[in-house]
Protein backbone atom coordinates (compact mmCIF):
# COMPACT_ATOMS: atom_id res chain seq x y z
CA UNK A 1 0.00 0.00 0.00
CA UNK A 2 1.21 3.36 -0.85
CA UNK A 3 1.92 5.83 1.92
CA UNK A 4 0.48 8.30 -0.23
CA UNK A 5 -1.64 8.67 -3.08
CA UNK A 6 -3.38 11.36 -5.40
CA UNK A 7 -6.27 9.37 -7.12
CA UNK A 8 -7.47 11.41 -10.12
CA UNK A 9 -7.47 14.81 -8.40
CA UNK A 10 -9.63 17.31 -10.46
CA UNK A 11 -9.76 20.66 -9.37
CA UNK A 12 -8.35 24.30 -8.33
CA UNK A 13 -8.47 27.75 -7.32
CA UNK A 14 -11.87 29.58 -7.19
CA UNK A 15 -13.06 29.14 -10.75
CA UNK A 16 -10.18 28.37 -12.18
CA UNK A 17 -9.93 24.28 -12.49
CA UNK A 18 -6.13 23.65 -12.57
CA UNK A 19 -5.76 19.66 -12.34
CA UNK A 20 -7.85 17.97 -14.54
CA UNK A 21 -7.16 14.48 -13.12
CA UNK A 22 -3.83 14.30 -11.77
CA UNK A 23 -2.62 10.50 -10.29
CA UNK A 24 0.48 10.00 -8.47
CA UNK A 25 1.69 8.00 -5.44
CA UNK A 26 4.70 7.15 -2.96
CA UNK A 27 5.28 3.81 -1.84
CA UNK A 28 7.54 3.50 1.66
CA UNK A 29 11.33 4.63 1.53
CA UNK A 30 11.08 6.15 -2.15
CA UNK A 31 12.11 9.76 -3.13
CA UNK A 32 9.33 10.64 -5.70
CA UNK A 33 10.13 13.72 -7.97
CA UNK A 34 7.18 15.85 -9.94
CA UNK A 35 8.15 17.87 -12.96
CA UNK A 36 6.39 19.90 -15.79
CA UNK A 37 6.95 23.11 -17.51
CA UNK A 38 5.51 26.34 -15.51
CA UNK A 39 2.08 25.95 -14.58
CA UNK A 40 1.75 22.53 -15.31
CA UNK A 41 0.30 22.22 -11.68
CA UNK A 42 3.13 20.83 -9.79
CA UNK A 43 2.80 22.91 -6.70
CA UNK A 44 -1.03 22.73 -6.81
CA UNK A 45 -0.76 18.94 -6.96
CA UNK A 46 0.68 18.98 -3.67
CA UNK A 47 -1.27 21.87 -2.23
CA UNK A 48 -4.29 19.33 -2.89
CA UNK A 49 -3.18 17.01 -0.64
CA UNK A 50 -3.47 19.76 2.26
CA UNK A 51 -6.68 20.63 1.58
CA UNK A 52 -5.82 24.30 0.14
CA UNK A 53 -7.88 23.31 -2.85
CA UNK A 54 -11.01 23.28 -4.56
CA UNK A 55 -11.41 19.57 -5.67
CA UNK A 56 -14.27 18.60 -7.86
CA UNK A 57 -13.48 15.06 -7.93
CA UNK A 58 -10.53 12.32 -6.80
CA UNK A 59 -9.46 11.29 -3.53
CA UNK A 60 -6.60 11.67 -1.29
CA UNK A 61 -5.34 8.54 0.55
CA UNK A 62 -3.02 8.16 3.55
CA UNK A 63 -2.08 4.68 4.20
CA UNK A 64 -4.84 3.64 2.36
CA UNK A 65 -7.27 5.95 4.41
CA UNK A 66 -9.35 9.20 3.13
CA UNK A 67 -7.46 12.65 3.99
CA UNK A 68 -9.54 14.02 0.91
CA UNK A 69 -10.27 18.05 1.92
CA UNK A 70 -9.47 17.29 5.24
CA UNK A 71 -8.77 20.61 7.31
CA UNK A 72 -4.86 21.15 6.86
CA UNK A 73 -3.69 21.31 10.37
CA UNK A 74 -5.19 17.47 10.84
CA UNK A 75 -3.32 16.62 7.94
CA UNK A 76 0.02 17.31 9.51
CA UNK A 77 -1.29 16.28 12.61
CA UNK A 78 -1.15 12.52 10.42
CA UNK A 79 1.87 12.99 9.66
CA UNK A 80 2.07 14.41 5.97
CA UNK A 81 4.57 17.60 6.45
CA UNK A 82 4.84 20.67 3.76
CA UNK A 83 7.82 22.72 2.75
CA UNK A 84 6.58 25.05 0.50
CA UNK A 85 8.93 27.22 -2.09
CA UNK A 86 8.50 30.65 -0.59
CA UNK A 87 7.30 32.15 2.84
CA UNK A 88 8.56 28.56 4.28
CA UNK A 89 9.90 30.12 7.48
CA UNK A 90 8.85 32.35 10.43
CA UNK A 91 11.41 35.09 9.76
CA UNK A 92 10.76 36.89 12.91
CA UNK A 93 11.47 33.62 15.08
CA UNK A 94 15.29 32.16 16.19
CA UNK A 95 16.00 29.56 14.22
CA UNK A 96 15.00 26.89 17.56
CA UNK A 97 11.53 28.59 17.84
CA UNK A 98 10.87 27.91 14.33
CA UNK A 99 11.98 23.93 15.12
CA UNK A 100 9.68 24.31 18.21
CA UNK A 101 6.82 25.65 15.86
CA UNK A 102 7.38 22.56 13.68
CA UNK A 103 6.77 20.26 17.15
CA UNK A 104 3.68 22.12 17.79
CA UNK A 105 1.46 19.42 17.63
CA UNK A 106 3.58 17.11 19.58
CA UNK A 107 2.99 16.03 23.17
CA UNK A 108 6.02 14.25 24.49
CA UNK A 109 9.60 15.57 24.61
CA UNK A 110 11.30 16.82 21.65
CA UNK A 111 13.87 17.67 22.66
CA UNK A 112 15.68 14.87 21.39
CA UNK A 113 14.41 15.46 18.42
CA UNK A 114 15.78 18.72 17.75
CA UNK A 115 19.18 17.02 18.53
CA UNK A 116 19.08 15.18 15.40
CA UNK A 117 17.87 17.77 13.62
CA UNK A 118 21.19 19.98 14.61
CA UNK A 119 22.96 16.71 13.95
CA UNK A 120 21.19 16.36 10.27
CA UNK A 121 22.38 20.58 9.63
CA UNK A 122 25.21 21.52 11.89
CA UNK A 123 24.83 25.10 10.28
CA UNK A 124 21.59 25.34 12.50
CA UNK A 125 23.12 24.48 15.56
CA UNK A 126 25.70 27.33 15.46
CA UNK A 127 23.28 29.76 14.87
CA UNK A 128 19.97 28.49 17.18
CA UNK A 129 19.49 31.74 18.74
CA UNK A 130 19.86 33.55 15.44
CA UNK A 131 15.89 35.03 13.99
CA UNK A 132 15.89 32.28 11.01
CA UNK A 133 15.34 36.01 8.96
CA UNK A 134 18.85 36.38 9.05
CA UNK A 135 20.32 33.36 7.36
CA UNK A 136 21.31 32.46 3.96
CA UNK A 137 18.83 31.10 1.76
CA UNK A 138 20.28 27.92 1.97
CA UNK A 139 20.09 27.76 5.79
CA UNK A 140 17.00 29.11 5.45
CA UNK A 141 15.98 26.02 3.49
CA UNK A 142 17.73 23.50 6.12
CA UNK A 143 15.37 25.81 9.03
CA UNK A 144 11.99 24.31 6.76
CA UNK A 145 13.37 21.18 6.48
CA UNK A 146 14.68 20.58 9.73
CA UNK A 147 10.76 22.68 10.82
CA UNK A 148 9.39 19.85 8.67
CA UNK A 149 10.85 16.72 10.69
CA UNK A 150 10.59 18.19 13.97
CA UNK A 151 7.22 15.86 13.77
CA UNK A 152 8.69 12.75 12.26
CA UNK A 153 6.86 12.79 9.42
CA UNK A 154 5.29 9.71 7.75
CA UNK A 155 6.14 11.27 4.52
CA UNK A 156 7.76 14.82 3.62
CA UNK A 157 6.71 17.18 0.87
CA UNK A 158 8.85 19.42 -0.69
CA UNK A 159 8.03 22.47 -3.24
CA UNK A 160 11.14 23.38 -5.51
CA UNK A 161 13.50 23.07 -2.36
CA UNK A 162 16.62 24.49 -4.77
CA UNK A 163 14.53 27.49 -6.52
CA UNK A 164 16.63 30.57 -6.22
CA UNK A 165 19.74 28.74 -4.59
CA UNK A 166 23.38 28.88 -5.99
CA UNK A 167 24.41 25.56 -8.07
CA UNK A 168 26.87 24.82 -4.79
CA UNK A 169 23.69 25.08 -2.52
CA UNK A 170 22.04 23.08 -4.83
CA UNK A 171 24.17 20.45 -4.39
CA UNK A 172 23.76 20.40 -0.89
CA UNK A 173 19.87 20.33 -0.61
CA UNK A 174 20.05 17.39 -2.87
CA UNK A 175 22.11 15.32 -0.62
CA UNK A 176 20.16 16.67 2.41
CA UNK A 177 16.71 15.02 0.36
CA UNK A 178 18.65 11.83 0.58
CA UNK A 179 19.90 12.25 3.85
CA UNK A 180 16.70 13.23 5.18
CA UNK A 181 15.39 9.85 3.23
CA UNK A 182 18.20 7.69 4.13
CA UNK A 183 16.62 7.84 7.46
CA UNK A 184 13.15 6.45 6.20
CA UNK A 185 11.43 9.43 5.00
CA UNK A 186 9.55 9.07 1.93
CA UNK A 187 9.65 11.97 0.02
CA UNK A 188 7.76 13.75 -2.53
CA UNK A 189 9.06 16.77 -4.49
CA UNK A 190 8.80 19.02 -6.76
CA UNK A 191 11.83 20.28 -8.83
CA UNK A 192 13.18 22.51 -11.65
CA UNK A 193 16.53 20.98 -11.77
CA UNK A 194 15.00 17.91 -13.26
CA UNK A 195 18.41 16.81 -13.99
CA UNK A 196 19.74 16.39 -10.52
CA UNK A 197 16.34 15.47 -9.37
CA UNK A 198 15.52 12.83 -11.43
CA UNK A 199 19.15 11.38 -10.33
CA UNK A 200 18.41 10.93 -6.96
CA UNK A 201 14.56 10.18 -7.25
CA UNK A 202 13.41 6.84 -6.81
CA UNK A 203 10.39 7.45 -9.71
CA UNK A 204 9.25 10.77 -11.64
CA UNK A 205 5.96 12.04 -12.70
CA UNK A 206 6.04 14.44 -15.71
CA UNK A 207 2.75 17.03 -15.53
CA UNK A 208 1.86 18.88 -18.52
CA UNK A 209 -1.12 21.21 -19.03
CA UNK A 210 -2.74 19.67 -15.09
CA UNK A 211 -2.05 15.85 -16.40
CA UNK A 212 0.29 12.96 -16.27
CA UNK A 213 2.24 13.16 -19.12
CA UNK A 214 4.62 10.64 -18.25
CA UNK A 215 5.23 7.91 -15.53
CA UNK A 216 8.49 5.98 -15.11
CA UNK A 217 11.59 5.69 -12.68
CA UNK A 218 13.72 8.46 -12.33
CA UNK A 219 16.59 6.60 -14.74
CA UNK A 220 14.12 6.27 -17.02
CA UNK A 221 12.75 9.51 -16.94
CA UNK A 222 16.65 10.90 -17.46
CA UNK A 223 17.15 8.28 -20.48
CA UNK A 224 13.79 9.17 -22.33
CA UNK A 225 13.98 11.46 -25.19
CA UNK A 226 10.95 13.70 -24.92
CA UNK A 227 12.05 14.28 -21.55
CA UNK A 228 15.43 15.33 -22.70
CA UNK A 229 14.04 17.63 -24.82
CA UNK A 230 11.39 19.66 -22.53
CA UNK A 231 13.57 20.02 -19.09
CA UNK A 232 17.09 18.38 -19.40
CA UNK A 233 18.25 21.12 -21.91
CA UNK A 234 18.31 19.59 -25.56
CA UNK A 235 18.17 15.80 -26.71
CA UNK A 236 21.04 13.57 -26.54
CA UNK A 237 20.52 12.74 -30.09
CA UNK A 238 19.18 15.32 -31.80
CA UNK A 239 17.07 14.67 -34.71
CA UNK A 240 17.36 17.11 -36.50
CA UNK A 241 15.09 20.07 -34.39
CA UNK A 242 17.18 23.23 -34.90
CA UNK A 243 19.70 23.70 -33.20
CA UNK A 244 22.76 21.75 -33.41
CA UNK A 245 23.80 19.62 -30.33
CA UNK A 246 26.67 22.15 -29.31
CA UNK A 247 24.19 25.12 -29.68
CA UNK A 248 26.67 27.36 -31.32
CA UNK A 249 23.99 29.89 -31.81
CA UNK A 250 24.07 31.00 -35.69
CA UNK A 251 26.86 33.74 -36.29
CA UNK B 1 14.28 71.15 33.35
CA UNK B 2 11.90 70.59 36.07
CA UNK B 3 9.30 71.90 34.17
CA UNK B 4 10.01 70.24 31.12
CA UNK B 5 10.21 66.82 33.11
CA UNK B 6 7.10 67.27 35.25
CA UNK B 7 5.01 69.04 32.83
CA UNK B 8 5.88 67.07 29.36
CA UNK B 9 7.95 63.99 29.60
CA UNK B 10 5.92 62.65 32.35
CA UNK B 11 2.68 62.94 31.34
CA UNK B 12 4.50 61.59 27.83
CA UNK B 13 5.71 58.78 29.14
CA UNK B 14 2.37 58.10 31.14
CA UNK B 15 0.39 58.75 27.61
CA UNK B 16 3.05 56.94 25.71
CA UNK B 17 2.39 53.67 28.42
CA UNK B 18 -1.44 53.68 27.88
CA UNK B 19 -1.31 53.99 23.87
CA UNK B 20 1.34 51.01 24.01
CA UNK B 21 -0.96 48.71 26.14
CA UNK B 22 -3.82 49.59 23.62
CA UNK B 23 -1.33 49.36 20.65
CA UNK B 24 -0.17 45.56 21.35
CA UNK B 25 -3.72 44.48 20.56
CA UNK B 26 -4.07 46.66 17.22
CA UNK B 27 -0.59 45.49 15.98
CA UNK B 28 -1.29 41.76 17.14
CA UNK B 29 -5.33 41.70 15.50
CA UNK B 30 -3.98 43.05 12.61
CA UNK B 31 -0.62 40.78 12.31
CA UNK B 32 -2.80 37.23 12.85
CA UNK B 33 -6.48 37.96 11.73
CA UNK B 34 -5.75 40.96 8.81
CA UNK B 35 -7.76 43.17 10.10
CA UNK B 36 -7.59 46.74 11.67
CA UNK B 37 -10.28 46.38 14.22
CA UNK B 38 -12.05 49.31 14.56
CA UNK B 39 -13.96 48.31 17.22
CA UNK B 40 -10.41 48.41 19.78
CA UNK B 41 -11.33 52.01 21.07
CA UNK B 42 -14.41 50.97 22.40
CA UNK B 43 -12.76 47.66 24.07
CA UNK B 44 -10.74 50.19 26.04
CA UNK B 45 -13.80 51.95 27.10
CA UNK B 46 -15.95 48.52 28.19
CA UNK B 47 -12.63 47.76 30.39
CA UNK B 48 -13.07 51.32 32.14
CA UNK B 49 -16.77 50.73 32.51
CA UNK B 50 -16.34 47.35 33.79
CA UNK B 51 -13.82 48.14 36.46
CA UNK B 52 -16.48 51.49 37.47
CA UNK B 53 -19.13 49.43 38.16
CA UNK B 54 -16.62 47.06 40.00
CA UNK B 55 -15.38 49.27 42.24
CA UNK B 56 -18.97 50.46 42.72
CA UNK B 57 -19.83 47.00 44.18
CA UNK B 58 -16.83 46.31 45.81
CA UNK B 59 -15.35 49.68 47.42
CA UNK B 60 -11.75 48.14 45.89
CA UNK B 61 -9.18 50.39 44.57
CA UNK B 62 -9.10 50.59 40.89
CA UNK B 63 -6.08 48.39 40.52
CA UNK B 64 -7.60 45.79 42.69
CA UNK B 65 -10.44 45.18 40.50
CA UNK B 66 -7.92 45.28 37.18
CA UNK B 67 -7.50 41.98 36.75
CA UNK B 68 -11.22 40.92 36.88
CA UNK B 69 -12.21 44.24 34.29
CA UNK B 70 -9.76 42.60 31.97
CA UNK B 71 -11.27 39.13 32.35
CA UNK B 72 -14.54 40.65 31.68
CA UNK B 73 -13.33 42.62 28.64
CA UNK B 74 -11.29 39.27 26.91
CA UNK B 75 -14.54 37.47 27.66
CA UNK B 76 -16.95 39.75 25.90
CA UNK B 77 -14.17 39.87 23.32
CA UNK B 78 -13.78 35.75 22.70
CA UNK B 79 -17.94 35.89 22.58
CA UNK B 80 -17.91 38.80 20.03
CA UNK B 81 -15.05 36.85 17.69
CA UNK B 82 -17.35 33.54 17.99
CA UNK B 83 -20.73 35.00 16.73
CA UNK B 84 -19.73 37.72 15.14
CA UNK B 85 -16.04 37.64 13.50
CA UNK B 86 -15.67 33.57 12.73
CA UNK B 87 -18.05 34.07 10.14
CA UNK B 88 -15.87 36.58 8.46
CA UNK B 89 -12.53 34.31 8.65
CA UNK B 90 -11.95 33.53 4.96
CA UNK B 91 -13.82 36.65 3.73
CA UNK B 92 -11.89 39.80 2.06
CA UNK B 93 -10.10 42.01 5.01
CA UNK B 94 -11.95 45.17 3.88
CA UNK B 95 -15.57 42.92 4.94
CA UNK B 96 -13.92 42.53 7.93
CA UNK B 97 -12.74 46.09 9.26
CA UNK B 98 -16.45 47.05 7.70
CA UNK B 99 -17.81 44.65 10.06
CA UNK B 100 -15.51 45.66 13.46
CA UNK B 101 -16.67 49.24 12.37
CA UNK B 102 -20.24 48.51 13.09
CA UNK B 103 -18.76 46.48 16.18
CA UNK B 104 -17.96 50.08 17.40
CA UNK B 105 -21.06 51.38 16.95
CA UNK B 106 -22.69 48.74 18.67
CA UNK B 107 -20.53 48.05 21.68
CA UNK B 108 -21.03 51.90 22.41
CA UNK B 109 -24.43 52.04 21.98
CA UNK B 110 -24.80 49.20 24.41
CA UNK B 111 -22.52 51.11 26.68
CA UNK B 112 -24.32 54.26 26.12
CA UNK B 113 -27.29 52.14 27.43
CA UNK B 114 -25.93 50.21 30.55
CA UNK B 115 -24.12 52.97 31.64
CA UNK B 116 -25.20 56.41 30.52
CA UNK B 117 -23.53 58.99 29.03
CA UNK B 118 -22.63 61.31 31.82
CA UNK B 119 -18.30 61.78 33.25
CA UNK B 120 -18.12 59.12 36.37
CA UNK B 121 -14.96 59.38 38.11
CA UNK B 122 -13.23 56.03 38.92
CA UNK B 123 -10.57 57.66 41.80
CA UNK B 124 -13.05 60.32 43.28
CA UNK B 125 -11.27 63.19 44.86
CA UNK B 126 -7.64 64.97 43.83
CA UNK B 127 -4.39 63.51 44.78
CA UNK B 128 -1.77 66.15 45.71
CA UNK B 129 1.34 64.65 44.07
CA UNK B 130 4.58 63.62 45.51
CA UNK B 131 7.54 65.92 45.38
CA UNK B 132 10.85 64.05 44.80
CA UNK B 133 14.43 65.71 45.21
CA UNK B 134 12.60 69.32 46.26
CA UNK B 135 11.62 69.46 42.10
CA UNK B 136 10.71 66.04 40.06
CA UNK B 137 6.80 65.73 40.76
CA UNK B 138 4.86 62.81 40.19
CA UNK B 139 1.24 62.27 41.42
CA UNK B 140 0.69 58.43 43.42
CA UNK B 141 -1.58 57.37 40.69
CA UNK B 142 0.59 58.43 37.68
CA UNK B 143 3.74 56.21 39.38
CA UNK B 144 0.81 53.66 39.65
CA UNK B 145 -0.14 53.54 35.79
CA UNK B 146 3.00 53.54 34.58
CA UNK B 147 4.54 50.75 37.25
CA UNK B 148 1.62 48.72 36.23
CA UNK B 149 2.07 49.42 32.42
CA UNK B 150 5.58 48.20 32.31
CA UNK B 151 4.71 45.40 34.71
CA UNK B 152 1.95 44.27 32.34
CA UNK B 153 4.07 45.04 29.50
CA UNK B 154 7.02 42.47 30.31
CA UNK B 155 4.90 40.12 31.37
CA UNK B 156 3.60 40.21 27.89
CA UNK B 157 7.05 39.84 26.85
CA UNK B 158 7.19 36.77 29.11
CA UNK B 159 4.21 35.49 27.32
CA UNK B 160 5.61 35.75 23.88
CA UNK B 161 8.98 34.75 24.35
CA UNK B 162 8.61 32.20 26.40
CA UNK B 163 5.27 29.77 26.50
CA UNK B 164 4.36 28.14 23.40
CA UNK B 165 1.43 29.76 22.62
CA UNK B 166 3.25 33.17 22.95
CA UNK B 167 5.49 31.89 20.32
CA UNK B 168 2.68 30.52 18.30
CA UNK B 169 1.00 33.81 18.13
CA UNK B 170 4.61 35.64 16.36
CA UNK B 171 4.92 32.45 14.19
CA UNK B 172 1.05 33.43 13.37
CA UNK B 173 1.66 36.69 12.69
CA UNK B 174 4.72 36.71 10.22
CA UNK B 175 2.63 33.80 8.20
CA UNK B 176 -1.10 32.68 8.85
CA UNK B 177 -0.72 30.06 5.56
CA UNK B 178 2.71 28.69 7.39
CA UNK B 179 1.48 28.54 10.45
CA UNK B 180 -1.59 26.06 9.50
CA UNK B 181 0.83 24.39 7.37
CA UNK B 182 3.09 23.64 10.35
CA UNK B 183 0.19 22.17 12.10
CA UNK B 184 -0.28 25.26 14.73
CA UNK B 185 -4.07 25.59 16.01
CA UNK B 186 -4.63 28.64 14.49
CA UNK B 187 -7.92 28.98 15.97
CA UNK B 188 -6.29 28.12 19.66
CA UNK B 189 -4.14 31.33 18.89
CA UNK B 190 -6.75 33.43 17.30
CA UNK B 191 -8.40 32.96 20.62
CA UNK B 192 -5.36 33.54 22.87
CA UNK B 193 -4.90 37.14 20.81
CA UNK B 194 -8.46 38.01 21.41
CA UNK B 195 -7.82 37.31 25.10
CA UNK B 196 -4.49 38.55 25.46
CA UNK B 197 -5.76 42.10 23.06
CA UNK B 198 -9.11 43.18 24.98
CA UNK B 199 -7.24 42.22 28.38
CA UNK B 200 -4.64 44.88 27.82
CA UNK B 201 -7.11 47.24 25.67
CA UNK B 202 -9.00 47.24 29.31
CA UNK B 203 -6.00 47.92 31.06
CA UNK B 204 -5.62 50.72 28.91
CA UNK B 205 -9.08 52.46 28.83
CA UNK B 206 -9.01 51.69 33.13
CA UNK B 207 -5.03 54.05 33.61
CA UNK B 208 -6.72 56.52 31.59
CA UNK B 209 -9.73 56.81 33.61
CA UNK B 210 -7.96 56.33 36.26
CA UNK B 211 -5.96 59.23 35.28
CA UNK B 212 -9.06 61.39 33.86
CA UNK B 213 -12.89 60.23 33.74
CA UNK B 214 -14.82 56.81 32.69
CA UNK B 215 -16.73 58.33 29.49
CA UNK B 216 -17.95 56.70 26.56
CA UNK B 217 -15.82 58.11 23.82
CA UNK B 218 -12.64 57.69 26.01
CA UNK B 219 -11.57 55.08 23.79
CA UNK B 220 -12.50 56.37 20.69
CA UNK B 221 -10.54 58.91 21.29
CA UNK B 222 -7.69 56.97 21.87
CA UNK B 223 -8.11 54.50 18.70
CA UNK B 224 -6.51 56.37 16.30
CA UNK B 225 -3.58 57.50 18.07
CA UNK B 226 -3.17 53.81 19.03
CA UNK B 227 -3.45 52.92 15.19
CA UNK B 228 -0.50 55.49 14.61
CA UNK B 229 1.61 53.46 17.28
CA UNK B 230 1.06 50.27 15.64
CA UNK B 231 1.95 51.68 12.80
CA UNK B 232 4.74 53.33 13.58
CA UNK B 233 5.90 49.83 15.31
CA UNK B 234 5.30 47.95 12.12
CA UNK B 235 2.04 46.05 12.02
CA UNK B 236 2.20 42.59 13.67
CA UNK B 237 5.35 43.13 16.08
CA UNK B 238 3.86 43.46 19.71
CA UNK B 239 7.83 45.13 20.83
CA UNK B 240 7.21 47.50 18.09
CA UNK B 241 3.65 48.84 18.90
CA UNK B 242 5.06 49.30 22.82
CA UNK B 243 7.94 51.38 21.52
CA UNK B 244 5.50 53.17 19.20
CA UNK B 245 3.65 53.85 21.70
CA UNK B 246 5.66 55.50 24.02
CA UNK B 247 7.14 57.24 21.33
CA UNK B 248 3.68 58.90 19.98
CA UNK B 249 3.22 59.45 23.73
CA UNK B 250 6.14 61.40 24.40
CA UNK B 251 6.33 63.28 21.04
CA UNK B 252 2.43 64.59 21.67
CA UNK B 253 3.54 65.91 24.87
CA UNK B 254 6.80 67.28 23.63
CA UNK B 255 5.29 69.03 20.97
CA UNK B 256 4.10 71.55 23.03
CA UNK B 257 7.19 72.37 25.15
CA UNK B 258 9.12 75.34 24.79
CA UNK B 259 11.43 74.46 22.47
CA UNK B 260 11.95 77.90 21.08
CA UNK B 261 11.12 81.01 22.49
CA UNK B 262 8.69 81.33 25.35
CA UNK B 263 5.50 79.93 24.15
CA UNK B 264 4.51 76.49 23.20
CA UNK B 265 5.86 75.24 20.01
CA UNK B 266 3.04 73.34 19.04
CA UNK B 267 -0.58 74.65 21.13
CA UNK B 268 -1.62 71.72 22.81
CA UNK B 269 -4.56 71.75 20.68
CA UNK B 270 -2.89 70.44 17.68
CA UNK B 271 -1.22 67.26 19.88
CA UNK B 272 -3.24 64.39 17.51
CA UNK B 273 -1.53 66.04 14.44
CA UNK B 274 2.05 65.05 15.99
CA UNK B 275 0.57 61.66 16.07
CA UNK B 276 -0.66 61.14 12.09
CA UNK B 277 2.86 63.56 11.35
CA UNK B 278 4.77 60.64 12.97
CA UNK B 279 2.63 57.96 11.04
CA UNK B 280 2.84 59.73 7.59
CA UNK B 281 6.39 60.31 7.61
CA UNK B 282 7.16 56.65 9.04
CA UNK B 283 5.01 55.21 6.10
CA UNK B 284 6.96 57.14 3.68
CA UNK B 285 10.15 56.75 4.79
CA UNK B 286 9.47 52.89 5.95
CA UNK B 287 6.34 51.85 5.65
CA UNK B 288 6.86 47.95 7.27
CA UNK B 289 7.34 50.73 10.79
CA UNK B 290 10.40 50.12 13.31
CA UNK B 291 10.44 46.58 13.99
CA UNK B 292 9.62 45.82 10.23
CA UNK B 293 6.11 44.76 10.27
CA UNK B 294 3.75 43.60 7.68
CA UNK B 295 3.22 45.86 5.04
CA UNK B 296 -0.33 45.41 3.89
Amino acid sequence: MAVLELENITGGYGETEILHGVSLKVEAGEVVVIIGPNGAGKSTAMKAVFGLLRLSSGRVLLDGADITSMATEQVVRHGVCYVPQTANIFPSLTVEENLEMGAYVRKDDYRPRMNEIYDLFPPLAEKRRQSAGTLSGGQRQMVAMGKALMLDPKILLVDEPTAGLSPKFRGEIFKVVQDINGAGVPILMVEQNAKQALSIANRGYVLVDGRNRIDDSGPGLLANREVAEMFLGGGTNGNGTGSGAGGTNGT
Amino acid sequence: MMDFINFHLMPGVILGSIYALGAIGISLTFGILRFANFAHGETMTLGAYFAFTLVQLTGWHPLAVLPFAMILTAAVALGVDRVFYKPFRAAPAIMVVIASFGMMLMIRSVIQFSWGVQLKSLVPGIQRPYILFDALRISPKHMLIVGSALGLMLAVHLLLSRTKIGKAMRAMSDSPELARLTGIDTEMVIRATWVLGAGLAAAAGVFLAIDTHVETMMGFKLLLPVFAAAILGGIGRPYGAMAGGLIIGIAEELSSYAWLGDGPLLAPGYKAGVAFALMIAMLIWRPSGLFRGKVF
